[in-house]
């Protein structure tokens, strides 16, 4: 199971701050939150960069999913 | 620390490739294009900060002799609510062609309404002045306090600010509320000896590029257009002029002239769209060229801030609990970095209980772009300032209390990701270490310690390496080159061929010559770009050993490629690169060596700064007299230009914490719209600015880069300002430092 | 408005040109004569990006009028080079990477020459002041400066 971390803006939607996924990839993992969480809204989540064991990702879409991985929800960051 | 790699090319200071047509003047920047049947393009701006538009009547203009088109924002089509790239990520398309022509309403002094071409600069100029436009002026909004008082004019009708519990009825300047949240800093504080809290104020500022924004573009009858402009993205402009003017990516080809500074101001449009629609209109190519004046009115500027800071510690240094609500000015539409202030401002420190709040309010300023990390600089001061405050009364070392706290491998951000290997510590050792911060000071004279902290971003990034008959190459890249890269990419593709230097030539290629890349922008270009560069240097040597294979009837795997040749060992046959390439036709076709990447695994990176000011305690004035900045570059590819990035951050923050400030006066006029007012650092204000290269490599890129351009403009407010307050004993909150400001805080102690 | 004829010379060459009388010298190079080398960083003579020589006398070309240059001997970025040699001050400048953007740098290298020719051996404090009208927004001036004073120790024969 991997341990999925919420900020404290997606708490609002889930009233968890944290919850153990099984999911083998980053859609599987979107689809069960979603599922899970109905107010998440899966185009926002989709929007958000994460990071895997601290691993930023910006686009991720068939990212695999280890067991016990640590995974945050975060807003994505740009530059000047 | 990983081992220490040795390398062959990078950590060398070569010459850059563009350099020499840099120093003879040759280089084109964005107004050096001229094209035959060219004529020129002015904009009327705003004289009002906040007015109703009730009418426009360009007749006299367009009677006049010479004018030959005039775009308004009813150019536009009609634009959906969507989200385009702009400098801190995203901004509403209907707001961006509001800033570039206003329709109903101008939200500032110098916004932008119409624009004339003709076919001379004066003539444009005199129908600019002959356009009238009747307003019913409306009362400026010109600060936060102001913006949020409960009898606020509303910039925004249709705004309502996202983010709180209960949806709101009433529209509302404050564009957006957002937190992050650690722990929870009521407990952090209950357990602290000493609590300090604090607001501060920093005022807007401007990029300060000393090119100012330029275009020149050519539309022809068969639905084509070249634009040539001067930006950190031209691809990013491509897609913002598409999208406002509803044209297919494939009818825009966009030319990055070279560069004359940016730090974020250039990642977005002002003038394209326009010129182009100038020159769609009237038939011919279309210049436009920004004056001084209008660069900053209608360009740029950093988002003035308050922002409050509360911090408890235990007597034995050890942090608690950090607290902060800070609001950003977004300018006249929303989209301040507020919420990066957020997600920078306690992290440096390693600390159980963090809360930040952050608000995005909209006034009567030019909007804000990015500038050099993005709202790090303004939320990093007002937390380091408590910080250096909190050693003080504890009388600890700043330093030691820095270390004792400092984020590292493991930390937990406020933001979500806990950190990987970071050189937080190693900035702080080699800071404490340094020959500067032994010194000793004299009377009038102060210390300031600051530590910085910023994301760096990787994103989308395309290479093409073309090998010529001769074994030498052309980088083909898309990331405009703002202060050296094309060396970093040089060296970097030598490194990954084992091919010398000097037979790559790195170009900036236009959207057209190369697949798409982000822009230069959140310390990018050497990472992402440079890893694009080794991924096609990669590519090139597994061809290369597959045509000697070929050549030598042997498998690729039984082929080595030792500094730049290919060997068979058993055979003890040796082909050169160049040889290989001279022989292509026979073996299959040029080799190009080519990566299209998403690059992943941007390094986090953090700086230290030591400031030394000397006060003149009856003026006010403060002079720095030593400078040190350090910080973690991962790796250096080409030290002396990571240097001058960070020194070149330090010393916009010098400016930052000194001088700079947009001086309004009531009516919301813009009072200081040029660089005798509005005073940059010159060459005599200023020390040699000594630097630590500290190198804890970035796990994610094969060299181990971090990105080093803007981490240096965040220490400084607070190094500078804390000195000054150590050297006058008084608490400094409200930036800048000038003479006059200082001196009331001397005055009045 | 009536165009001005001016004879003028500039970087050696006898140049003619047209001009309105409130044309400015800059205006001519860049627009004019194509010497678009001299770089307009202001209009108002506040940032030293345009920075020519007027009979060797240091100038910001945005504030003098084309029709000045009548009789006169300009000196450019164009002219600092010595055919397909580099000027002293130039190796220097791309040795010590004191250019990034590199839009200041013409203005920058026409004014240390003319501040080595009337200082050859200028101690630090003194090429910060005289370079005080060349602003530079990358740089933090520190390795412009470091280049500047090994240019002059070069040029006088001590390094």
């Amino acid at each position: 199971m991997a341990t999925v971390f919420f900020s404290s803006e997606l708490i609002k939607f889930t009233g968890e701050e944290q919850v153990e996924v099984k999911a083998r990839d980053y859609r599987a993992l979107i689809d069960e939150l979603v599922t899970r969480f109905e107010n998440l809204d899966k185009a926002q989540m989709m929007e958000m960069a994460i990071s895997i064991d601290g691993l930023i990702l910006v686009d991720p879409l068939f990212e695999a999913i280890e067991e016990e991985s640590e995974i945050h929800f975060f807003y994505f960051v740009t530059g000047g | 620390m990983s081992e220490v790699k040795e390398y062959k090319y990078i950590g060398q200071r070569s010459i850059r490739p563009d350099g020499f047509e840099k120093v003879t003047g040759r280089a084109n920047y964005g107004s050096d294009l001229n094209l035959p049947g060219m004529i020129w393009g002015k904009i009327l701006r705003s004289p009002h900060a906040h007015a109703k538009i009730l009418s426009i009547d360009y007749a006299k203009a367009e009677a006049l002799s010479g004018v030959l088109s005039i775009a308004t924002h009813d150019d536009f089509p009609d634009l959906p609510v969507e989200a385009v790239v702009a400098g801190e990520g995203t901004a509403n398309l209907r707001d961006l062609a509001q800033n570039l022509l206003a329709d109903e309403k101008v939200l500032y002094h110098g916004h932008a309404i119409l624009a004339v071409a003709a076919i001379s600069e004066a003539i444009a100029e005199k129908a600019v002045n002959l356009v009238e436009v009747e307003y019913e002026i409306l009362k400026p909004v010109l600060d936060i306090r102001e913006a949020t008082a409960d009898d606020a004019p509303i910039l925004h009708d249709d705004m309502f600010t996202k983010g709180l519990e209960e949806v709101p009825t009433v529209a509302s300047n404050v564009a957006a509320r957002t937190e992050f949240r650690k722990g929870d800093v009521e407990v952090g504080f209950a357990d602290a000896d000493i609590i300090i809290e604090r607001e501060f104020y920093t005022p807007t500022v401007h990029q300060g590029y000393i090119e100012p924004h330029a275009t020149t573009v050519s539309y022809d009858e068969s639905g084509q257009s070249m634009v040539w402009c001067s930006t950190q993205g031209h691809f990013d402009v491509r897609a913002s002029t598409a999208k406002l003017l509803g044209l297919s990516l494939n009818k825009l080809k966009v030319v990055a002239s070279e560069i004359g500074g940016g730090f974020g101001g250039k990642t977005i449009v002002y003038l394209e769209p326009v010129a182009h629609i100038l020159s769609k209109k009237s038939g011919r190519p279309v210049k436009m060229i920004m004056s001084r004046e209008e660069v900053f009115k209608g360009s740029g500027p950093g988002s003035a801030t308050r922002i409050w800071v509360k911090i408890g510690a235990k007597n034995d240094g050890t942090i608690t609990a950090m607290q902060s609500n800070m609001s950003f000015e977004a300018g006249a539409f929303k989209g301040s970095p507020a919420m990066l202030g957020g997600m920078t401002i306690f992290t440096p420190y390693d600390v159980e209980h963090m809360y930040a709040e952050c608000y995005d309010v909209v006034v009567n300023k030019p909007k804000v772009a990015a500038y050099r990390a993005p709202g790090a600089p303004q939320a990093e001061y007002a937390a380091e300032m408590v910080v250096s405050e909190l050693a003080a009364k504890l009388d600890i070392d700043p330093i030691e209390f820095r270390l004792q706290n400092a984020a590292k491998e493991g930390t937990q951000t406020i933001y979500g990701p806990k950190m990987k290997a970071v050189g937080l510590v190693e900035c702080l050792e080699a800071a404490k270490n340094s020959p500067h911060y032994q010194s000793a000071l004299k009377a009038n004279q102060g210390r300031g310690i600051a530590a910085g902290f910023w994301f760096n971003i990787g994103g989308m990034s395309s290479v093409t390496i073309n090998m010529n008959p001769d074994g030498t190459g052309t980088i083909v890249e898309g990331s405009p080159d703002i202060g050296g890269s094309r060396a970093s990419m040089q060296m970097m593709a030598a490194e990954a061929t084992g091919i010398a230097m000097d037979k790559f030539k790195p170009i900036i290629a236009d959207t057209e010559n190369v697949a798409y890349n982000a822009s230069t922008g959140g310390s990018r270009t050497t990472f992402a770009t440079g890893m694009a560069v080794i991924e096609a240097g990669e590519d090139i040597v597994q061809q290369m050993k597959e045509r000697a294979a070929a050549v030598w009837n042997v498998t690729a795997a039984q082929v080595d490629w030792i500094d730049g040749v290919a060997v068979n060992t058993a055979a003890e046959n040796r082909l050169t690169a160049a040889e290989i390439c001279a022989g292509v036709g026979r073996t299959g076709g040029q080799i190009s060596g080519r990566a299209n990447i998403n690059a992943r695994g941007a390094g986090p990176s953090f700086a230290v700064h030591v400031c030394d000011v000397e006060v003149d305690m009856e003026t006010g004035k403060v002079d720095v007299i030593r400078y040190t900045a350090i910080q973690d570059a991962g790796k250096a590819i080409h030290p002396s230009y990571v240097e001058g990035q960070y020194q070149g951050g330090a010393v916009q923050g010098i400016g930052w914490a000194l001088n700079e400030e947009y001086v309004y006066n009531e009516d919301g006029i813009l009072q200081n719209p040029g660089f005798l007012d509005y005073r940059i650092p010159l060459a005599s204000d200023l020390p040699m600015i000594e630097t630590i290269i500290v190198e804890v490599p970035n796990a994610y890129h094969p060299y181990g880069v971090r990105g080093v351009g803007e981490t240096g403009i965040i220490p400084p407010l607070a190094a500078v300002a804390y000195a000054v307050s150590d050297a006058i004993k008084a608490p400094v909150t409200d930036l800048p430092c000038s003479p006059p400001n200082v001196l009331k805080i001397i005055q009045s102690k | 408005m009536t165009k001005k004829h001016v004879s003028t010379t500039i970087n050696g060459d006898a140049i003619e040109f047209l001009c309105d009388p409130n044309d400015t010298l800059l205006d001519v190079l860049r627009k004019e004569l194509s010497l678009t080398g001299t770089k307009e960083g202001c209009g108002s003579g506040d940032c030293g990006a345009c920075s020519i020589t007027l009979d060797e006398r240091l100038v910001c070309s945005c504030l003098v009028l084309g029709v000045e240059a009548e009789g006169k001997n300009i000196g450019t970025i164009e002219g600092v080079s010595n055919k397909d040699q580099l000027h002293v001050i130039q190796e220097k400048f791309l040795e010590h990477a004191a250019l990034q953007c590199g839009i200041c740098t013409p203005g920058l290298i026409v004014s240390t020459q003319a501040l080595l020719k009337e200082n050859s051996n200028p101690t630090e404090e003194e090429a910060r002041y005289y370079l005080a009208g060349n602003l530079c927004r990358c740089t933090g001036y520190d390795k412009i400066i470091r280049a500047v004073l090994d240019a002059a120790d070069v040029m006088r024969g001590a390094a």
